[in-house]
């Protein structure tokens, strides 16, 4: 049921690169978990509410107060790439 | 008997009565992890400098007062997915092997203003994904009775840690029974509480609508104490709550007489190994003539919980660890020429095996076309499991049963097979779908000497019984620390005493 | 050619007017040092959390209730999920399944009479960080400073059929947004922003064509000519027999023209699911009154009591309510002088014809009310002529100066001195024999001349009233005398 254009569709949209041997063993691992994940549509789940929230929890708010001092060397310090203040990544095209 | 083989309860004790000093008990544990961390590797960083200094600020507190709580002084571990300010915080992976977070986790704030000493970070799965800590960047922990077999997972450095006589307790987190499992493989003992009584706030996420913090100790009284400290309403963490009641720490003693326990069915067949059932059953027994009522009862749609946990928790950790692309933290694969390069030859490298296995499941479940059969019909599932457990509790005060199917498997036998290792989880991921507390203790052993775990499941808030159930049946039972060679009680044998 | 018909839709993103982001306690305020305004909840650090900001939710409550919209009372946060370095956590807390406001409309002004225009819906979301190319190192610096600033979107129905209804539904919109003080909607800075999805068919048809989108539009005469581009293209396209493709274009406002943005790589697809991380919002029948209570007026009644109350023209109330900042400035002014007459004069004619020499929206006008209302009562107590305060004003709209100081500093105040207004009118009587025996002899004209010639002398500062009566005064005894 996995095919390889899901793989790759998959890999792609999680930004990952799988080389050929590993594609191949991905394939046949999610085939195999996909396929006992099916078994949820044994149960008969017409007219249920997807679950939202675990708890009947709502209505969380901070009030609109700024608590925030500037912290932007601590922000940067584990950057892999930096330029002055900003974060550094290959150029963005349009 | 040698001051680590204490429990944290008891070292806090004389601690506060001034018999132990915080130093001592600081370097004698120091002393054990030297001894034993080439043998199991329990922690991924020890924080030697920063928990003797630490010591004596805590002396000076105690001695002024500032630190009353039960555990003031006793040295702790926590987990390598909770964020400590200015300590490298892990996850067990390459992405972050040196990220070093400026905020420490909500937990690790509590542990601090309760004059507790962090004495370094546990080993894991890489980012919590796993049951036998053999997905870690840096390597397996191994489980201080049987050291060719794993300690679970994911928290099963922390677990083996308090079993090996490496930590007095631990802070694990537990998403799909990442606590209570190898709990249950290291015969120690831990408590997932209900979904939202431990803020989240610096515990790097896994699966946010089912991951929570919390306690690994020898015992359960030491499991309600530490719970005490780092359960509370956090205004960092909106899925957080404020909870009444008595503290946990009181909640010990009552016995069991008259509660009524359910023995779901369901548990007992398929897969559970003969003398795992024969252990939890005898358990039951136990209760029983204690006085609790126990009977088998139904549980609806349990057989469920594992595909509906698996896109879960494929699903959020998709979106969670997106984050690691290589911009503001954490590894960055060398020599990309353009954008798209870094972001895939980062995210391929960085992250293990397993993690981008869940990755491409978690991309897959919610991708166009697929999101209402997958993760749609999950959170069908979830609801139904939650209501089965709701109507369980109409009936029963908890339910019991085995925390895995097995007791600890050899090192390197669940890794070629992740299904089998996701069906491992059976008795554990209900929990976490329905938001429920559990405790897994040590019930008994194997015929090769390896622990068996009891899980009892309570109702949302039920932590305070199910410590009072745990805790009678614990009183039962001799407590034994791990096989002759990891506890050193002087005499060459291996240290055992009656539960306190 | 075919008669074609334009169908137009906006997505509207309007940064909201909090002190504080969507989900963290960092300033957002415009501006400053790169990634400084942030948090490691802001900038994604791992282990961190959201917490809404209320007044975020009140906000977009109230743009809801103003815009005729059915407020959801259960609603929740969905992740938007994409790869993009201005986007810290990989994915973007928005709204799909259930956003706060829907089916709501907005009445415009056409041609041919009123038209509602459709609200879909509005939700919250998050703004991403800023990107900067750095041509030095031809490489990309990212700027969090923007990351989680509240922001709702406004997304119409496809019922505007020209550039001109498309901008007369943001200008309406942008004011019911400025009024109720959710937004200052400053397009330059990008607190205003428009997405416009375009299509084009047959006229008569009912089916919609395939429409493009084109983002980020920031001024409204970009967006009116980007909706004549556009749909010239797409007709040319459908003309000569081809096929418009949905896609994501670019309006280059200098060139006049739209162009393809290079399609990203991979295929979109946001993976929409629930935050888990936050909870439901829940609204309450008593929460949605205690906002509609807060509710400020807005322009239409405005307008009708300026004309009420205040005796302004009703041309003249909507030119001033057409822009909060002018009614806003216009009403304390009139407050603090007690003249709302003059205060709407000066800023009907004086401000704007500034305002219009400098190129500026009457949204950027810089005038303090308290200075205006000093200079009004200034005028009044005759202290500097109509002349002179013109210039006062023009000092105190570019310089901000204090009209009281500028006034004394540079000796403009109107001589009040009798004996030495006689004194001069005296003087230039004699100077001027002939002006003087002009006007004796009837020459009503020459008085003027007298009077400009006495203005000279007293370099601007007599009253011209006062100085026009002495010299008929003067004048009348040299005829008495002679």
């Amino acid at each position: 049921m996995i095919t390889d254009e899901t793989i790759a569709y998959a890999a792609a949209l999680a930004k990952l690169e799988l080389s050929g041997g590993e594609r191949e063993r991905l394939k046949k691992d999610l085939s195999e978990i996909l396929g006992y994940i099916d078994r949820m549509n044994e149960l008969d789940t017409d007219g249920v509410e997807p679950m939202s929230h675990v708890l009947p929890v709502t209505n969380v708010f901070r009030e609109d107060v700024v608590t925030n001092g500037e912290d932007g060397e601590n922000l940067l310090a584990n950057a892999p790439d930096r330029s002055g203040d900003s974060f550094r990544v290959p150029r963005t095209v349009e | 008997m040698k001051l680590t083989g204490l429990t944290a309860v008891e070292l806090g004790r004389r601690i506060k009565s001034g018999e132990i000093g915080v130093r001592e008990a600081v370097e004698a544990q120091l002393d054990a992890i030297s001894a034993k961390e080439d043998k199991y590797h329990c922690y991924i960083t020890v924080l030697r400098e920063e928990a003797l200094a630490r010591a004596d600020e805590v002396q000076k507190g105690i001695r002024e007062g500032r630190y009353t709580s039960p555990l003031a002084g006793v040295p702790v571990a926590v987990k390598d997915n909770i964020c400590m300010r200015g300590v490298r915080t892990t996850c067990a992976s390459k992405m972050l092997e040196e990220f070093r977070p400026p905020y420490s986790a909500a937990v690790v704030e509590k542990l601090e203003a309760a004059g507790t000493v962090i004495l370094g970070k546990t080993n894991m799965d890489e980012f919590a994904m796993g049951s036998t800590t053999e997905t870690s960047f840096f390597g397996e922990t191994k489980n201080p009775w049987d050291i060719t077999r794993v300690p679970g997972g994911s928290s099963g450095g922390a677990a083996a840690a308090v079993a090996a006589g490496e930590a007095f307790a631990a802070l694990g987190s537990d998403t799909g029974g990442s606590i209570r499992q190898p709990s249950a493989f290291c015969g120690v003992t831990g408590i997932k509480p209900t979904y939202g009584t431990v803020s989240r706030y610096g515990l790097i996420a896994y699966a946010s609508s089912l991951d929570q913090i919390g306690p690994i100790a020898r015992n359960v009284e030491d499991c309600a104490a530490l719970l005490e400290l780092i359960a509370g309403r956090d205004e960092r963490d909106s899925t957080s709550v404020t909870r009444e009641g008595p503290a946990f720490g009181s909640a010990l003693s009552g016995g069991v007489r008259g509660m009524r326990i359910g023995i779901p069915r369901g548990y007992f067949s398929g897969g559970l190994d003969a003398e795992v059932k024969d252990a939890v059953l005898a358990a039951a027994g136990v209760l029983q003539e204690q006085g609790a009522e126990v009977e088998e009862s139904e549980l609806e749609a349990v057989d469920y919980a594992i595909p509906a946990y698996y896109v879960i928790a494929s699903a959020e950790a998709g979106s969670n660890l997106s984050r690691y692309d290589g911009v503001k933290y954490g590894y960055r694969a060398p020599g990309c020429g353009g954008l798209q390069e870094v972001y895939k030859k980062t995210r391929s490298e960085g992250f293990g095996e397993e993690v981008r296995r869940r990755m491409l499941i978690g991309a897959f479940v919610l991708s166009s076309g697929y999101y209402d059969a997958y993760y749609g019909k999950a959170m069908k599932v979830r609801e139904v499991i939650r209501q089965g457990f709701d109507r369980a509790f109409e009936r029963y005060d908890m339910l019991l049963g085995p925390t895995a199917p097995t007791t600890a498997p050899k090192l390197g036998a669940s890794l070629g097979d992740p299904l089998k290792m996701y069906l491992g989880d059976i008795y554990t991921v209900a929990v976490n779908l329905a938001g429920l507390p559990a405790i897994s203790l040590p019930c008994g052993r194997d015929r090769a000497g390896l622990p068996i775990g009891l899980q009892l499941i309570g109702r949302p808030f039920g932590e305070r019984e199910l410590i009072r159930a745990a805790r009678s049946f614990e009183q039962t039972r001799q407590w034994r620390l791990p096989a002759a060679g990891c506890i050193s009680d002087g005499r060459g044998g291996a240290a055992e005493r009656e539960a306190v | 050619m075919k008669n074609y018909e334009t169908v137009i839709g906006l997505e509207v993103h309007v940064e909201l007017a909090t002190k504080t982001k969507i989900f963290c306690g960092c300033t957002t305020q415009f501006g400053g040092p790169p990634n400084t305004h942030c948090c490691p909840v802001c900038t994604g650090m791992p282990g961190t959390l959201p917490v809404l900001n209320r007044r975020v939710v009140e906000f977009a409550v109230a743009a809801g209730l103003a815009t005729g919209c059915e407020i959801t009372g259960n609603c929740r946060f969905d992740r938007k999920n994409y790869f993009y370095p201005d986007l810290p956590k990989a994915y973007q807390i928005s709204q799909l399944y259930l956003p706060i406001c829907r089916n709501g409309g907005i009445e415009i002004e056409t041609e041919q009479g009123a038209k509602r225009i459709g609200i879909h819906e509005i939700h919250m979301e998050e703004d991403a960080g800023k990107l900067v190319h750095d041509p030095q190192e031809d490489c990309t610096l990212v700027d969090y400073n923007r990351c989680g600033v509240p922001l709702i979107e406004i997304v119409s129905d496809p019922d505007m059929r020209s550039a001109g209804e498309a901008v007369a539904y943001l200008e309406k919109l942008r004011l019911i947004l400025q009024y109720l003080g959710v937004s200052d909607c400053r397009m330059q800075e990008g607190s205003l922003r428009a997405d416009i999805n375009l299509s084009v068919r047959e006229a008569g048809s009912t089916q919609l064509g395939t429409r493009t989108e084109m983002k980020n539009m920031n001024s409204f005469r970009a967006i009116a000519r980007a909706v004549e581009g556009e749909r010239k293209r797409q007709i040319e396209v459908l003309e000569s027999g081809g096929r418009i493709v949905q896609e994501t274009r670019r309006w280059d406002d200098g060139r006049n023209t739209s162009f393809a943005m290079r399609s990203k790589e991979e295929a979109q697809d946001y993976r929409y699911f629930p935050e888990p991380d936050l909870v439901p919002v829940v609204i309450s029948e008593d929460w949605l009154r205690e906002i509609k209570a807060r509710e400020p007026e807005l322009r239409d009644a405005k307008m009708l009591r300026y004309e009420k109350e205040y005796g302004i023209p009703a041309y003249d109330a909507a030119i001033l309510t057409g822009s909060k900042r002018l009614a806003d400035i216009f009403e304390e002014t009139a407050a603090l002088c007690g003249n709302p007459k003059e205060a709407s004069n000066w800023l009907m004619v004086e401000a704007l014809r500034l305002l219009r020499e400098a190129g500026q929206e009457p949204e950027e006008l810089a005038l303090e009310p308290a200075k205006l209302a000093a200079l009004i009562r200034l005028v009044e107590a005759g202290t500097v002529n109509r002349t002179t305060a013109k210039e006062v004003f023009e000092k105190i709209f570019r310089e901000q100066v204090d009209p009281e100081v500028y006034i004394k500093e540079n000796g403009l105040a109107m001589v009040q001195d009798d004996g030495l207004l006689r004194e001069t009118v005296l003087r230039v009587i004699d100077a001027n024999p002939q002006s003087a025996a002009d006007f004796l002899g009837g020459k009503e004209k020459a008085l003027g001349f007298l009077v400009g010639q006495t203005m000279k002398v007293l370099r601007g500062k007599g009253n011209p009233e006062r100085v026009n009566a002495l010299l008929r005064e003067a004048l009348g005894q040299r005829t008495a005398e002679s």
